[in-house]
């Protein structure tokens, strides 16, 4: 077994640079910053007028009233755009020094070299950096930052943009829609297979901010990529809001996997909107871990559109004190033969609370589907919570839909087993605790499950928040 | 150097009943020790009691190595002090595996790093040698190593993960709960012979058991006849034959 440790720690997300921005805008959301975020992109009209309009939606639909406590956002109190730097490097001499430094502390470079295939790394606002590998670039695929990819790839971005996520699906697709800055955009032509994930990395620093990425994945037939993203921010004593929208195409025999390992610091609202369509055969695969954020609102789901296509969500969620995870996922199986398995696994501790939500829907005439949805919940202490909200609309009578909930505590024979080996109290109950992850982490490419499990570990013993 | 586990004038409570009374015994690191009894004598109690598990409530007496109490001690305390037990019902660890279980184990017993903030040093390679040479003893298989530890194992095969685990870890005191449950006689054979292998005279075992089985192929130094939570007689192993020949009730009336 060979292990890489990328070299930092936990105390090291939580830094601050004192930054001088290029473009900082006033705090609050009004038209005219939404225009003014388009002209300050030079965007073609259609998307400035697509921004509008997603803006207008935003102002009118309600605030959901479900999930998480949202009763503290003010929306006047976040900056939507900020820019550190108009410059986008495609190799890290050309990121400002201080930016570099931060992603360096990340061991960003240091992952790049070693095993990826693409890097981005955003920081606020704009992505600062954004890099794959020339052979792949070679094949015909395009890893880029979702603004660039509008200017560059202009006609497969309006076939694409807006079509899994619709700006009126819901507020948070309306703001991000609006405001959009960021993200990635990846296109992988038919039978390419992309061997090494490709890795974006989200940074907010400042403040009040507002992170609103939009990210993009086209897989042409027969085409695979694994797609990872990674999230930190400092803590402040006030709100941040990280609004992401994602959209994923898998066309005909596609394989695409997502994974998300978000640790946002405790005072991030995290409301984010997940979604792909998968065609004939295809499989869309979202492994999904929430560890950090005050508040998620995250349940990535699959369209199943074509016979035989499949979706997998595995999501896993942490909730200490002052954090709840509601996450979980939604699969529309909307043609025959199609199949989903939904995993959640979630620990909550400090009070912390968690939800699964979830939804499985059987179209009329989508005969022969398969699914499974299974949620563990383990509670470590008496004054943390959780709960399992399962929707299933069924309207073919063949279908296959099984559902299983568990929720556990850790018991004195497991903690009197461990602590017989000689094992102390606290490192059995991390061993549970990562026992009961295993099945996640070990969908991981190796260096991520080595941090994953430190991430884990220091949520543990508390030296978080 | 040879060590002493001495028990004195024991009592344990479970939920407020008294389940052992006045338990005196006195096992060095170099004797083989039987405890037996009928179901419900309080055999597995004095097991898991000694070890300090948190639903036996000790009420008087003490229990002590080389004449040290070891009742102040937390459970994983008393396993750095040199004891170990092997479970009736070794419980699942779901996600934990047999190499991830015996490499913290050896960490907190023999590699534990002075200095706290330095890594423990292992030397893992000979830990997973040591591993598979003990495994193969057992007659289970490579795999083990990385299965989880006792999920989907058979009653034969957790019994065996526990004899390896004590492999492992080398104690000063061993106490094996109905080893030879869910064992065939085949299997009993090739657990006992395990075990003498591993205890060498340096490892003191303290066999709990039902039935005769297991201490004719482990001959015990001592056999002690626990019943309704009091041990009633103490004799050599051919006692263990003569409980086998007549029966715990015939026992009972004797007495």
């Amino acid at each position: 077994m060979t292990k890489v440790e990328l070299s930092f720690d936990y105390s090291k997300y939580n830094f601050r640079d004192y930054v001088e921005y290029e473009v900082k805008f006033p705090k609050g959301l009004t038209e005219e910053i939404v225009r003014e975020i388009s002209r300050i992109k030079d965007e073609p009209s259609w998307m400035e007028e697509f921004r509008v309009k997603a803006y207008r939606i935003f102002a009118e639909k309600p605030m959901p009233t479900w999930g998480v406590d949202l009763s503290s956002i003010n929306f006047d109190e976040f900056c939507y755009y900020a820019r550190p730097t108009s410059k986008k490097g495609r190799s890290w001499e050309e990121v400002p020094d201080y930016i570099k430094r931060t992603f360096e502390a990340l061991g960003i470079p240091e992952a790049e070299r070693k095993f990826l295939a693409g890097v981005g790394a955003q920081y606020e606002s704009e992505v600062v950096y954004h890099n794959i590998k020339k052979e792949l670039e070679k094949l015909g695929v395009v890893f880029l930052d979702t603004d660039t990819a509008l200017k560059e790839y202009p006609e497969i971005f309006k076939k694409y943009f807006g079509t899994v996520v619709p700006p009126n699906d819901n507020k948070f697709a309306a703001l991000n829609s609006a405001v959009w800055s960021g993200g990635s955009f990846i296109y992988v032509p038919e039978g390419v297979k992309v061997d090494l994930p490709l890795q974006a990395y989200f940074r907010i620093n400042a403040q009040n901010m507002g992170q609103f990425e939009r990210t993009l994945i086209i897989a042409e037939p027969y085409s695979e990529v694994h797609y990872i993203e990674g999230c930190t921010a400092p803590i402040y004593a006030s709100n941040s809001l990280h609004s992401a929208v994602v959209e994923i195409i898998a066309k005909k025999g596609a394989k695409v996997r997502y994974t998300t390992i978000q640790n946002w610091s405790v005072d991030v609202y995290n409301l984010v909107t997940k979604r792909a369509h998968a065609y004939e055969a295809a499989t869309v695969e979202w492994v999904d871990a929430n560890i950090g954020s005050k508040a998620t609102m995250k349940y990535p789901s699959v369209y199943l559109l074509g016979k035989y296509a499949r979706g997998e969500v595995l999501s896993v969620a942490f909730a200490g004190r002052g954090q709840h995870q509601d996450t979980g996922s939604k699969m529309f199986h909307l043609a025959p033969y199609t199949s989903s398995r939904i995993t959640a696994k979630s620990v909550s501790k400090d009070g912390g609370r968690t939800s699964y939500r979830g939804l499985v829907h059987v179209a009329k005439g989508a005969r022969g589907v398969k699914s499974s949805v299974r949620c563990d919940a383990l509670l470590l202490d008496e004054k943390s919570k959780t709960d399992t909200y399962p929707y299933n609309e069924i309207l073919e009578d063949d279908a296959t839909v099984t559902h299983e909930a568990t929720v556990g505590k850790i018991s004195d024979d497991q903690l009197f087993y461990l602590m017989s080996r000689g094992i102390s109290e606290t490192e059995a109950l991390n061993m549970i605790v990562l026992g009961f992850f295993e099945p996640f982490i070990k969908e991981l490419p190796m260096e991520y499950a080595v941090e994953m499990n430190r991430l884990l570990r220091l949520e543990m013993t508390g030296a978080v928040g | 150097m040879v060590d002493v586990l001495t028990i004195e004038h024991l009592y344990v409570e479970v939920e407020g009943k008294e389940i052992l009374k006045d338990i005196n015994l006195e096992v060095k690191s170099n004797e083989i020790h039987a405890i037996m009894g009928p179901n419900g004598a309080g055999k597995s109690s004095l097991a898991q009691a000694i070890m300090g598990h948190p639903r036996y409530k000790i009420t008087k007496g003490d229990v002590k190595i080389n004449g040290e109490s070891i009742l102040g001690l937390s459970t994983d305390k008393r396993a750095q002090k040199g004891l170990f037990i092997s479970l009736q019902y070794p419980i699942g660890l779901q996600g934990i595996t047999l190499f991830t279980l015996v490499r913290a184990s050896l960490t907190a017993l023999k590699y534990k790093p002075t200095d706290p903030s330095q890594k423990p040093n292992l030397p893992l390679p000979q830990i997973r040698k040591d591993l598979e040479f003990y495994l193969k003893k057992l007659g289970l298989d490579d795999s083990f190593i990385n299965r989880y530890v006792n999920e989907g194992f058979s009653g034969g095969e957790k019994k065996k993960s526990e004899i390896v685990q004590m492999a492992m870890i080398k104690p000063k005191f061993a106490i094996l709960d109905e080893t030879d449950s869910g064992l065939d006689i085949d299997g009993i054979k090739i657990v006992a012979s395990a075990i003498m292998d591993i205890s060498r005279r340096e490892t003191g075992l303290i066999l709990i058991t039902h039935y005769n089985r297991l201490l004719q192929f482990i001959r015990p130094d001592y056999v002690h006849i626990l019943m309704d939570g009091r041990i009633v007689e103490t004799g050599p192993a051919e006692l263990a034959d003569l409980l086998e020949q007549k029966g715990y009730d015939w026992f009972k009336k004797g007495l």
